[in-house]
């Protein structure tokens, strides 16, 4: 087991004769993800080779994600399409009944976000981004731009907003190895919440201990401590980005931006130990405590 | 982006939002010729506000009345220039009088929890929608609002009766609110905030002060947002990262960094903080996201900006290779170094690790530039640039 992503997880690319998505579908594929198919109307019927490690691989584009569900058998959707485009792609995702849909466009509209958000709420069709890495379940199944090379598979799972702070996680306990890790983006408005993945890993028999990432803005993290304290058995570990972070000031993320004394970093660790998770105060002591706490 | 009151004015009225005549002016005659195209034939009076993006001015002495032309002069005069949280007042709206009946509240905006909209209103306007919300909840009506229906007739009539709008002017209430729902709508804005709307002593329900958020991502669509930027208030060197796209944030302290994605970035912040702790108390001097692509033109112009920056004493490069290769990061340290030559003059930690880690520490090692030091961790980094900051300082 894992979360959300399984060996047997079939995967689409909506954008992939783009650079971008040319790029990472080479990386999905020499990691061994089942990419089945690519989305572009006007490249439909064509294929494209990729090398992957069981020599080369064509696959095929179709006009549509309907098309490339009932043809393959697809259950995620993967988007690098530009951000002007990507609210039309997630809706098509949505309305074909793609079951999962994995947003890695940065610079989406918020409006746009909250639009698709509430059909893809309606149509019961989880989200995963904008404006996220994506998530990877080392040796079953990577989609979107984490390294596959970091680490391998293990009993950790890991949520967080930022993306290159998930690599720095993960290369740190890369000796112990993940079930899933899962990039949620750092948006104002995001499809799958740390409090969702909480769940997930609470619920999957192969993780043994929960590594969350947060930073400054919102209240995500206070309400994913109060998740935790009525809901997480396992043992979690916590860290938060953005302590030196002054006011009022956006920190790259258009989420991270401190207003008033809510959103703080110190404010969310207080929130988060009061439920019982242990924080660390940088990446690398956050490792040794979900170290300590995963050899105990 | 935050919008002055009188840019969310202008752009109330493009909308049909019912508000007062009110002109910006940026020195007293201005303000003088603006009252006299505001101020009634017989007497009247204008209010000559401050314009900053934070709350208080009243209490401040940032808002007054002036009954002609000469005074209208006169109170910009004293408000140009004035501080006001830190904020220096550079212009002033000049704006109608109006007899006010009774002052509201209304705003739309983000609810990211239940990842909609949510808009908030109150017959009690006019306090610190803060307080109000803390000290009478009950007062303040919270609706949800679907984004992709908005505010339409039955969802405002459904917010004036929740927030227990009067029959007399609920209807014109709900109209209003369905012209505010058309401004974040079409201007792609994250928050709509009125405050106080009044109900005027002639029976007009009128946006009095309004507050807009608008959406950075959605510029792309909004050819008309980029002049409302107010680049006289930008730092001169975050003006500088954003004319070569950099996503920069100066702070107050010695230790310069980049690293690439904003969390990551965030927490070089806090690691460097910690270390300098031990080394006199340094601080990090500014947030630096360079970014996936980390090319050598992204680096040397990123270097650049930092080593302008006369506080700064030593500098800390922290990369992850996710994607980007560290070869290619080491090769544009290099290549950035180059480029800048002696203008490149402060001491480097530089701390790699990820995708082809080896090779861009060799790269580095091989260059054996004498200002660039190695780190074997992101701690060891933070602590060798704090170091060498107190040192230099």
């Amino acid at each position: 087991m894992a979360i959300f992503l399984t060996e047997q997880s079939k995967v689409v690319v909506q954008g992939m004769t783009g650079s971008e998505g040319t790029k990472h579908t080479t990386r999905m594929l020499a990691s061994g993800t089942q990419v089945v198919g690519g989305v572009n109307p006007r490249k439909a019927g064509t294929s494209v080779t990729f090398p992957s490690p069981s020599g080369e691989v064509d696959v095929p584009v179709f006009g549509s994600v309907a098309d490339a569900m009932a043809q393959t058998g697809a259950d995620v959707s993967v988007i690098f399409v530009p951000p002007a485009y990507t609210k039309a792609a997630v809706v098509e995702a949505i309305e074909a009944g793609m079951p999962l849909v994995v947003i890695i466009t940065e610079g989406v509209p918020v409006k746009d976000t909250a639009e698709f958000f509430a059909l893809a709420q309606e149509k019961g069709v989880r989200l995963v981004g904008p404006n996220c890495p994506g998530l990877i379940s080392p040796g079953k199944s990577n989609v979107g731009i984490i390294p596959a090379d970091i680490t391998g598979p293990g009993r950790i799972g890991l949520v967080s907003k930022s993306g290159t702070l998930t690599y720095q996680m993960m290369y740190e306990l890369r000796d112990l190895g993940f079930s899933s890790a899962v990039g949620i983006g750092g948006d104002p408005i995001i499809g799958t919440t740390h409090i969702d993945a909480l769940a997930a890993f609470q619920d999957d028999p192969d993780t043994d201990l929960i590594v969350m990432i947060g930073e400054i803005g919102g209240d995500a993290e206070e309400r994913a401590a109060a998740f935790i304290r009525d809901n997480v058995t396992k043992p979690v570990v916590g860290y938060v980005a953005g302590f030196t972070a002054p006011e009022g000031k956006t920190m790259g993320h258009a989420g991270a931006i401190v207003s008033g004394s809510a959103g703080t970093a110190q404010a969310k660790q207080e929130a988060l130990e009061a439920a019982g998770v242990h924080v660390g105060k940088t990446p690398s002591e956050t490792a040794a405590l979900a170290r300590k706490l995963l050899q105990a | 982006m935050d919008l002055f009151e009188y840019q969310a004015r202008d752009m109330f009225e493009r909308h049909g939002v019912p508000v007062l005549g009110g002109v910006v002016a940026t020195t007293p005659d201005e303000a003088r010729a603006a009252a006299e195209r505001l101020l009634p034939e017989g007497g009247g009076v204008v209010v000559v506000k401050a314009q900053v993006k934070t709350g208080g001015r009243g209490k401040a002495g940032g808002v007054k009345l002036a009954r002609s032309a000469d005074e209208a002069a006169e109170k910009a005069g004293e408000i140009l220039g004035m501080d006001i949280k830190g904020h220096t007042v550079h212009r002033v709206m000049v704006a109608e009088g109006a007899r006010i009946a009774e002052e509201y509240y209304f705003s739309l905006l983000l609810d990211r929890a239940e990842r909609r909209y949510l808009a908030m209103a109150s017959v009690e306007g006019g306090m610190e929608i803060e307080q109000l919300a803390v000290e009478r909840p009950e007062a303040l009506a919270r609706v949800a609002v679907d984004p992709r229906t908005g505010i339409d007739a039955a969802k405002a009539e459904e917010i004036v009766t929740a927030a227990g709008f009067g029959p007399e002017v609920k209807d014109e209430v709900a109209a209003v609110l369905q012209k505010l729902w058309v401004v974040y709508r079409e201007e792609d804005a994250s928050l709509v905030e009125v405050n106080p709307l009044v109900l005027t002593e002639d029976g007009q329900v009128v946006a009095l002060d309004g507050k807009v958020t608008l959406d950075a991502n959605a510029d792309f669509r909004q050819a008309g947002h980029a002049e409302l930027e107010d680049a006289a208030a930008a730092d001169p060197l975050e003006a500088r990262a954003k004319e070569k796209d950099l996503n920069y944030v100066k702070l107050d302290g010695e230790v310069g960094v980049i690293g690439n994605g904003a969390g990551l970035v965030m927490s070089t912040l806090d690691v460097v903080a910690y270390a300098g702790e031990a080394h006199g108390g340094v601080r990090p001097a500014n947030f630096l996201d360079i970014g996936g692509g980390a090319s050598a033109e992204v680096m040397a112009a990123g270097l650049d900006i930092i080593l302008t920056d006369p506080q700064v004493k030593s500098v800390f490069v922290n990369v992850f290779g996710g994607i980007t290769a560290c070869d290619a990061v080491a090769n544009g340290i290099v290549a950035a170094l180059r480029m800048l030559g002696d203008e490149a003059s402060k001491p480097l930690v530089v701390r790699l690790d990820g995708n082809n880690v080896l090779e861009g520490r060799r790269i580095l090692a091989e260059a054996a530039h004498p200002l660039v030091t190695l780190a074997e961790t992101m701690d060891g980094g933070a602590d060798a640039a704090a170091r060498l900051a107190h040192e230099a300082a």
